[in-house]
């Protein structure tokens, strides 16, 4: 395993790593410009990209090959390419690192795309609480703008792409595709029912493909190596390096980019360990919505998707919080419980009731009011919120709810008939 | 209503989207009036609204919808905690109990002065630096003690 | 064509169908709530989940299209347990007070409560509560109740064509309102009511009034505009409490307009007439009918002897139903009289001589919704049909070009291609632009073609004829400003002529429930005989008024009255109004929802009715009144006993699409003149609520009718030397009113807009002549100069 080869964060050591001058020194729009002057044909960048198995970064881990495969490429009038750095979900923090410190990298990533994806208009959709990566993303744009990577006769050729700068304002769900196309639109950030899927009725009903930032960030490498080469990074169906947002009872909390399929137990190291003389506890692999693991499970998994599926739990964005023996189990759910009734856009009735519901359950638990028969009426809720709502914060609301029972119910238990906390 | 160079901020965003699509920039318009105007009153929803020519509800769903908008006044500072569950695992909630008991207000309030109103935030995608706290939605401020919040309190006139 | 399976039957249904679709054609009823054949597919409230094999989870029917081969289970044990979880949460914050909700006995979520609910609910903490909002005279919100289903937040974008309601704040929290404080403005908004599944949206007027399980159903036919809408009058103890549409994709949909739905309340205004009277040496007393009507009889049997039945007249409302206008017609014929007419809104009938059948839409009114190309002529949609203008809606949604040619520039809430706003007497020389510029493409009729000499085409009227030559199905449309037009028969041959050369139907927007009717029935001047703007300006000496409110109906109001001065005047009315000044006999009648009879709509469809309700105090039909007064004057013919009798008898058996035709014979005398410009005119419209007589008196609509005021463009204001919102005098002829200025950039120059059929206008001049305005003296200066 090559642990020092980085796709994303190649850069840091270098002065002002964001600007266009230093990411021209490393090389960068290089590919950009192959692609565009040798004209290369989409199909076989596609292809590379399948090569690769990079699979989609934003948290359900669709390969992108794939996904640009279903764009209907050829299709007459606009389509739409749309970056998701609307990084909301609690525990993830890689995509700000990557507009602040590589934007060109995913500005190149993008115009790839839009190339191969036959978009003139790109939107990056920015989560509003990162400001300083919005304008810092801004910036980039003007920068590639004015020295022809984006806008009309890119790298002097004919190929036609501009990309813009699009703010959140504080709502979760407009990291979910539709929100956030929804978002792009002007209105309120609420799911649409699929199908159609984007690829078909995507932004203003046009064809749109949709990606995480982190994913086009890799797309430049990809394109100058090979599938091949990004594949070998990582695990077989689980390509490239991945950033890992490690936060929580840990020394060095931060983003580290490392190969796909690095033992948990490496990468906890990198992050400096669990906080000085503590006992890991538990952890959550892949942001708030995946089930929580317990020590010895994680410390036996390698950081994959498939590996974190075979846990039990899901790699999603591949955020890891980790969380040492002093933490409360009621009260880390009551908080994550309370995030997505906070967050529930409201359209669909079991997520708008249902989350609401629960936290009012374990919040009562939590404060010793809980009764014997809640912990069944916990797992009731959630089961009859799972897969029945328009969109997946449903389902990435009932998740911790049956992660946390499954595997801390005695804590539940305890909360209930003691009405306090055993920790 | 609005200035002329907030009009003209709004006009640069418009631009980016197709002609007939203006009112996607309602969230940047929105921010924008928000930060001449303070907060969001109804006749500032309005006024966004019919410079975007689309409905003022339509205009108001976007701006109760999204929480970082002010629909009541606010302090002329706005301190959002993030109280989630990485930052509350660093230390939110001795940060969150400092700032309340140094300002004496709770979430959702504002000083007698109208210096400072506190809020609770959600995930900010920064949990890294975690701490944080969000001041008048711009500046991040990371890795917070109760000294460091001590420190940019003062720093804040 | 798929095959499907529905709880094991096998179903046949088209391609796209929805699981929900098929199910219905099927006859397995799917609960749900969001739900709407007319409306998007919104999936939010998950109420319609079923099983469907090989589907890892439960599929909303509403939103999920069959596939060949699918196999659906709507009561699985699955499926039934998705259900009932979703009843739960739905019912979770929903208040339990079904007692007092108004809703109860018609609430979707009761029904399905019965049939999914659970028996005490699991849910122990404290429900959400809404503070309700005002959402004006018309809609009771309880938004407690509300499910969040969106149904009518969607019915405003897609139907009405304006968001007036909205779901602000998310989560649990989310509302639906409208925009902070602002009441429900669309002329369309009662059928959020309908739509609502819950108690959320009611009706304001009237709610708490009745349970519906208390209400009998009466079918009727909708009395204020040409569309006919099909309504189901809801009826206790004799009077009607509410009005709901009947389904008829035909006609109305599943929609009514508000003015349909709320104009009962005007049944109940104190200013019915509930007995007969008669005016002796100047003072009034009630009488028994025998007495009034040989009075009445006598009155006008002597005046016709003494002075000729040339010297009767004859006026009725185009909203009378085809058997009174008939026996109207037939007992002045039996008179001796040709002077019957229902046009008193009209003020040129030039075109009678060379009309070949009742003006009519000239297509089905369900076909509106797939036109392609559209030219209005002269016609405020919304407040005239507001349902068609919801179909020209669907049609604009679809693509079709909308094109204007218009006095004024009021939104029709969707795009318009290209429009000519014009003041009332350039209206038919911006007509004449486009008949011209299609007039490049083919050869325009010589009769027409001289007319177009001087005439320079504008750009825009060029854009408008190159519209109207693409497309499938075109129609040319003549509105109700159009028909009352002083140079009517013009516009009428032109827009003719726009529709012949276009290749498009030529339609005649009908203004009033049977103004079709009405031509049917004869309920014009004999040949010989004065039409309503003759008989009016060349007052008789006697005349029969058949529901109308002469100084609110006619053309010119003023004129109106004048002619009523000194004439023995017989007034079959429902209510008092300024009858009370001028005439003689007063004859009570029924009013909309206590009669019988038949209307014909604009399509030419003629629709029956019975009555709902007995009429008030001592009405009677009017058919019945007119019938013993033909007796009177013994008069053959007057003996039918029923509706229907007379029905058959004024109709006749040939089809009723034979006799309608809005084409003119050639060889009528056309002249188009150069606008004066000089003068100021009046538009005069009718507004949306003072249409007829019913609606008048509807207390809740008119809170919702602004008042009259003088509107103009900011440059006239100026001219004037006027502010917005001074008073200012309005004076037509001899009559000075007071009101208020207002500014509106849109109007034409040299316009004043002082709407039509308001109490406070009614003895302005013509609709569409000349008017003046100027300062006012100060009210206070007036007031210490009278004299005491
Ligand atoms: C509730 C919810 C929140 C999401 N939040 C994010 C997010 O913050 N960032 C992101 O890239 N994808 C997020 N997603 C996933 C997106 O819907 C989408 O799958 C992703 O952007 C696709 O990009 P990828 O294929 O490159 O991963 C979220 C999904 C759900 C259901
Ligand atoms: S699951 Fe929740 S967030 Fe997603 S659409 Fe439904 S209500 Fe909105
Ligand atoms: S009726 Fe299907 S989700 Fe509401």
């Amino acid at each position: 395993m090559n642990m020092s080869e980085k796709v994303i964060l190649h850069s840091l050591h270098l002065d002002r790593p964001w600007s266009l001058e230093t990411y021209r020194s490393t090389g960068g729009y290089d590919t950009l410009r192959k692609v565009v002057t040798e004209k290369m044909p989409a199909e076989d960048i596609i292809a590379q990209v399948k090569v690769s198995a990079l699979r989609g970064r934003g948290g359900a881990g669709f390969p992108t090959g794939l996904k640009w495969s279903f764009m209907p490429r050829s299709f007459p009038g606009d389509k739409y390419i749309v970056c998701n750095s609307d990084e909301g979900e609690p525990g993830t923090f890689k995509d700000r690192d990557i507009l602040l410190y590589n934007p060109h990298q995913l500005i190149e990533g993008m115009a790839i795309a839009a190339y191969v994806l036959g978009a003139k208009v790109g939107y990056n959709y920015i989560h509003g609480e990162i400001w300083d990566a919005y304008e810092r993303f801004e910036q980039a744009l003007d920068e590639a703008r004015a020295a022809g990577f984006l806008g009309k006769n890119i790298c002097g050729g004919d190929f036609e792409f501009d990309l813009h700068a699009h703010h959140g304002y504080g709502a979760y769900i407009c990291g979910e595709e539709t929100a956030l196309l929804e978002s792009l639109e002007g209105k309120k950030g609420q799911p649409r029912f699929k199908p159609p899927f984007p690829a078909s009725f995507g932004l203003y009903g046009r064809p749109t493909t949709i990606n995480n930032t982190e994913t086009y960030a890799c797309i430049p490498y990809i394109v100058k190596h090979g599938g091949q080469k990004f594949l070998e990074l990582g695990k077989p169906n689980n390509g490239g390096t991945k950033i890992f947002s490690v936060s929580g009872h840990v020394n060095k909390p931060g983003n580290y980019e490392v190969p796909m399929g690095i033992p948990f137990a490496e990468l906890l190291e990198l992050a400096g360990g669990v906080r000085d003389g503590h006992k890991l506890k538990a952890v959550i692999p892949g942001g708030s919505s995946s089930p929580v693991l317990p020590a010895d499970v994680m410390m036996d998994t390698t950081m994959d998707f498939d590996a974190i599926a075979k846990a039990g739990s899901m790699f999603g964005s591949g955020a890891v919080i980790v969380m040492d023996e002093t933490v409360c189990m009621v009260r880390a759910l009551e908080r994550l419980s309370y995030f997505y009734f906070e967050e529930s856009c409201g359209q669909c009735t079991p997520c708008r009731e249902g989350t609401g519901w629960l936290y009012r359950v374990v919040h009562r638990i939590e404060h010793g009011q809980g009764r014997p028969e809640d912990l069944a009426l916990l797992d009731d809720i959630s089961g009859n919120i799972m897969g029945r709502t328009i969109c997946a914060l449903g389902d990435a609301a009932a998740m911790p709810v049956k992660g946390f029972l499954k595997h801390f119910r005695g804590e539940f238990e305890y909360h209930i008939e003691h009405g306090k906390c055993s920790v | 209503m609005l200035s002329p160079a907030a009009l003209q901020q709004i006009d640069r965003e418009v631009a980016k989207y197709p002609p007939q699509r203006k009112e996607s920039a309602v969230m940047s318009a929105l921010r924008i009036a928000q930060t001449e105007r303070g907060w969001l009153a109804p006749e500032t929803i309005e006024f966004v609204a019919n410079y975007l020519e689309m409905p003022p509800i339509a205009a108001f769903e976007v701006a109760s919808f999204y929480n970082m908008y002010d629909l009541s006044p606010v302090g002329r500072y706005k301190l959002t905690v993030c109280t989630n569950l990485s930052c509350t695992l660093m230390g939110a909630e001795s940060v969150a109990g400092h700032l309340k008991q140094k300002l004496g207000i709770g979430f959702n309030e504002t000083t007698p002065d109208g210096k400072f109103t506190l809020k609770e935030g959600e995930c900010m995608g920064a949990c890294g630096d975690g701490p944080v706290a969000l001041v008048n939605n711009v500046r991040m401020c990371g890795k917070l003690t109760p000294a460091e919040a001590d420190r940019i309190l003062a720093e804040l006139e | 064509m798929a095959q499907i399976e529905i709880d094991g039957k096998q179903v046949t249904v088209a391609d796209g169908s929805t699981i929900i679709e098929a199910a219905e054609a099927a006859g397995v009823y799917i609960p749900r709530f969001c739900f709407h054949k007319k409306l998007s597919i919104a999936a939010n409230c998950r109420m319609c989940l079923v099983e469907v094999e090989k589907a890892g989870k439960p599929l909303p029917a509403c939103a999920t299209p069959v596939i060949e081969g699918m196999k659906i289970f709507t009561h699985s044990e699955k499926a039934v347990q998705a259900q009932k979880s979703v009843m739960e949460f739905l019912l979770i914050n929903h208040p339990l007070d079904c007692p007092i909700c108004d809703q109860g006995g018609e609430c979707q979520l009761q029904d399905l409560a019965v049939g999914y609910g659970g028996v005490s609910s699991r849910y122990q903490e404290e429900k959400r509560v809404v503070f309700n909002k005002d959402f004006g005279p018309l809609i009771a919100g309880d938004m407690t109740r509300c499910i969040q289903c969106t149904r009518c937040v969607r019915f405003g974008q897609e139907i009405a064509g304006q968001m007036e309601m909205g779901m602000a704040h998310r989560g649990e929290h989310s509302e639906i309102t409208t925009f902070v404080g602002r009441a429900v403005a669309s002329e369309l908004s009662g059928n959020m009511i309908d739509l609502c599944p819950v108690g959320a949206l009611t009706s304001k007027p009237f709610r708490y009034s009745a349970r519906t399980w208390e209400l009998t159903r009466r079918p009727a036919v909708a009395p204020h505009d040409g569309l006919g809408s099909n309504v189901a009058l809801q009826v206790k103890q004799n009077r009607v409490y509410r009005v709901l549409p009947r389904d008829n994709d035909a006609v109305n949909e599943c929609w009514l307009s508000d003015r349909d739905r709320f104009s009962y309340e005007g049944l109940y205004s104190e200013d019915r007439l509930n007995k007969p009277m008669i005016k002796e040496g100047g003072q009034w007393r009630e009488c028994e009918w025998k007495d009034a009507l040989e009075y009445a009889a006598n009155s006008l049997n002597l005046i016709r002897q003494e002075v000729g039945a040339e010297q009767l007249g004859a006026l009725a409302s185009p909203s009378s139903t085809v058997e009174e206008l008939y026996l109207l017609k037939k007992l002045m014929t039996g008179l001796g009289s040709g002077n019957v007419d229902h046009r008193l809104r009209h003020s040129d009938f030039s075109a009678d001589a060379y009309r070949q059948g009742a003006p009519w839409l000239g297509r089905s009114v369900a076909s509106l919704q797939e036109l392609d190309r559209v030219l209005l002529i002269g016609s405020s949609l919304r407040s005239e049909q507001p349902l068609l203008a919801q179909r020209l809606r669907q049609a604009v949604k679809r693509g079709a070009h909308l094109n204007v040619v218009h006095v004024a520039d009021d939104a029709l809430l969707c795009r318009v291609a290209h429009k000519l706003i014009v003041a009332p007497d350039a209206l038919a020389q911006a007509l004449a632009q486009v008949v011209k510029a299609l007039g490049e493409r083919a050869a325009v009729d010589a009769e027409v073609q001289p007319l177009l000499a001087g005439i320079e085409v504008s750009e825009t009227a060029r854009s408008i004829a190159a519209s109207l030559t693409t497309g499938e199905n075109r129609s040319v449309l003549l509105g109700n400003v159009a028909q009352h037009h002083p140079r009517y028969a013009l516009l009428h041959r032109l827009a003719q002529e726009a529709a012949r050369l276009s290749g498009a139907a030529f339609g005649v927007l009908g203004e009033a429930a049977n103004s079709v009717g009405a031509y049917l029935a004869g309920a014009l001047p004999a040949p010989g005989g004065l039409n309503a703007g003759q008989m009016l300006a060349t007052p008789r000496k006697a005349y029969i008024l058949l529901g109308v409110e002469l100084e609110r109906d006619s053309y010119n109001g003023q004129q109106a009255m004048a002619a009523m001065q000194g004439a023995f005047v017989v007034a079959l009315t429902a209510y008092k109004h300024r009858a009370h000044e001028f005439a003689d006999v007063l004859l009570p009648i029924a009013a909309f929802a206590e009669n019988a009879g038949t209307y014909v709509n604009t399509e030419g469809v003629a629709q029956s009715f019975r009555a709902a309700v007995a009429p008030r105090g001592e009405a009677r039909p009017a058919w019945k009144v007119l019938r013993v007064l033909g007796n009177l004057f013994e008069l053959d013919g007057f003996s039918q006993d029923n509706a229907e009798a007379l029905t058959s008898e004024a109709l006749g058996n040939t089809p009723l699409a034979d006799k309608l035709g809005n084409a003119l014979r050639p060889g009528m005398n056309l002249v188009l003149d150069k606008p004066d410009g000089g003068r100021l005119q009046r538009i005069g419209e009718v507004g949306i609520y003072q249409t007829d007589s019913l609606v008048r008196r509807a207390a809740s609509l008119q809170k919702m009718s602004a008042a009259p005021r003088a509107w103009m463009h900011n440059s006239l204001l100026a001219q004037l030397g006027l502010s917005e919102d001074e008073t200012v005098t309005v004076r037509q002829g001899d009559a000075a009113i007071q009101l208020s200025a207002a500014c509106d950039d849109t109007l034409p120059a040299g316009c004043v807009r002082v709407a039509a059929g308001h109490e406070q206008t009614a003895l302005l001049g013509g609709l569409f002549d000349e008017i003046r305005v100027e300062k006012s003296k100060g009210q206070q200066q007036t007031a210490e100069h009278t004299p005491s």
